[in-house]
């Protein structure tokens, strides 16, 4: 089973790897969004200050929301996804792989810069290692929340709008819970608490995501 | 309908899970329920509007909770019932859970807009703004977006089978994360007043007031299942 997963991320991260561009575009958008709300709201530095985690972590939800759209749609396109379904494989071993090695190349590396947009918005220094962990259990819960809205929606015209629409209110407790252990942080106060329940929300969902995944598309392909 | 009463003492419900014999039951069902939730309303408000006392701080403006507290509790119930006609749906594969299940979220998008509204309606004269970015408030317009998803994914797929299945995993998943988005909004930020009815203490209001609800709830309750059983007469019109 650990094999058949090494081979799916395997195989899933060179093809990222042949299609750079990809995602290098979600990347940067996640870089523009955060660029414009000083643009919007003024470079007041005490104000940029206090929505920096708001900010960082409303535009790495819309950011991985972005690129779920790839997670299955090259292969739903060339017939692969419909051989995985017909394998006697465990499918949901195989989303959960393909889940992961979406989450390496496209929320990994929301993690690894966030804090060059934090050093943009005068994030306090201390800051960083909180927003990072935050990120870090945070964005494997979009990915496979979001999982659940691709495999949904495969396909279908319209498809992106839809998937936001799905998708976003979904995201509400990871954003809630991210962004409130940074503010707690800079506020003084241990944020150990809003951790923990996002450690807990990344445990449930690993848990129960895949096995929802592999229902969603055993739907949209039959 | 005689033939499935008598022929066993019990009814005999999978004989009504086809859509062609619950379709004349349906009929029959809405309109009693039509009729009741018409009583029931106008006694309802009768009780509301001018037995009801006068509440000593908030004035004349409370009198919205008679509409505004059982649209709340509607909206939440019937995502329930509707991810309960989902998963029903999915378990024994039965068209009519499904088109249940689709039936019900217009009227439950509906509750919850109505919630929304008499209560930015109510904030405007009791907190001084129509809306407050509570914790309440908040789970409930995101409930808003749940239902409207559900609809969006529905009406996205032309096959109806997909669409069904689709649309009651979506439910499912959305009746998981339900609690979880309403206890990480309330933790969030709380301005709205606690519950004012519990089950487990004695109601903090007066019996008028509390009977005027009750029965705004009960016609609400009568209203959603006359409306969702003409609505799944629509559909089983449209499909069979």
């Amino acid at each position: 089973m650990l094999a058949l997963a090494r081979t799916v991320v395997h195989r899933d991260l060179l093809l990222a790897l042949r299609r750079r561009s990809d995602v290098g575009t979600a990347l940067l958008f996640f870089v523009i969004v955060a660029s414009l709300f000083p643009l919007g709201v003024g470079a007041e530095p005490n104000l940029l200050r206090a929505i920096a985690p708001g900010v960082i972590w409303v535009a790495a939800l819309l950011s991985s929301m972005l690129s779920l759209g790839r997670l299955f749609a090259a292969d739903y396109a060339d017939g692969t996804l419909e051989q995985m379904l017909l394998a006697a494989a465990p499918l949901g071993v195989v989303v959960a792989a393909k889940t992961f090695a979406h989450w390496l190349v496209s929320g990994l590396p929301l993690v690894a810069i966030a804090p060059l947009i934090a050093l943009q918005y005068d994030l306090a220094p201390g800051l960083y290692g909180v927003l990072a962990l935050s990120l870090l259990l945070g964005t494997p819960v979009l990915s496979l929340i979001g999982a659940i809205g691709a495999a949904l929606t495969l396909g279908l015209r319209g498809g992106g709008v839809l998937l936001a629409l799905l998708v976003l209110p979904l995201y509400v407790p990871v954003l809630i819970l991210g962004a409130g252990a940074v503010e707690m942080a800079g506020a003084g106060l241990d944020p150990e608490g809003e951790l923990l329940l996002l450690g807990a929300a990344l445990v449930v969902a690993a848990a129960f995501s895949p096995w929802a995944i592999a229902a969603a598309l055993r739907i949209s392909m039959e | 309908m005689t033939q499935a009463m008598n022929s066993n003492s019990t009814v005999r419900w999978f004989w009504f899970a086809s859509p062609q014999t619950f379709f004349p039951l349906a009929g029959s069902i809405a309109r009693w329920c039509a009729v009741g939730a018409v009583l029931l309303a106008l006694a309802g408000l009768y009780v509301g509007l001018v037995v009801a006392p006068t509440d000593a701080q908030q004035g004349e403006v409370y009198r919205i909770i008679f509409i505004h507290v059982p649209a709340a509790w509607m909206s939440m119930f019937i995502y329930l019932v509707m991810a309960g006609w989902a998963a029903i749906g999915l378990a024994f594969n039965t068209r009519l859970s499904f088109m249940m299940a689709q039936a019900l979220a217009p009227t439950g998008a509906l509750f919850t807009f109505i919630a929304l509204w008499t209560g930015s309606l109510w904030g405007r004269p009791t907190w001084g703004t129509y809306w407050v970015w509570d914790a309440r408030l908040t789970s409930e317009l995101i409930l808003l977006f749940l239902y409207l998803g559900f609809m969006a994914l529905h009406a996205a797929i032309d096959d109806p089978r997909r669409a069904d299945r689709a649309s009651a995993l979506l439910a499912i998943v959305g009746a998981v994360n339900v609690p979880i988005i309403y206890y990480s909004v309330q933790w969030w930020n709380t301005l709205h007043q606690g519950a004012s009815v519990s089950l487990t203490r004695a109601p903090s209001m007066a019996a008028t007031m509390l009977t005027g609800m009750l029965l705004m709830a009960l016609a609400f309750w009568a209203y959603s299942i006359a409306a969702v059983l003409v609505r799944v007469r629509c559909i089983i019109r449209e499909r069979e």
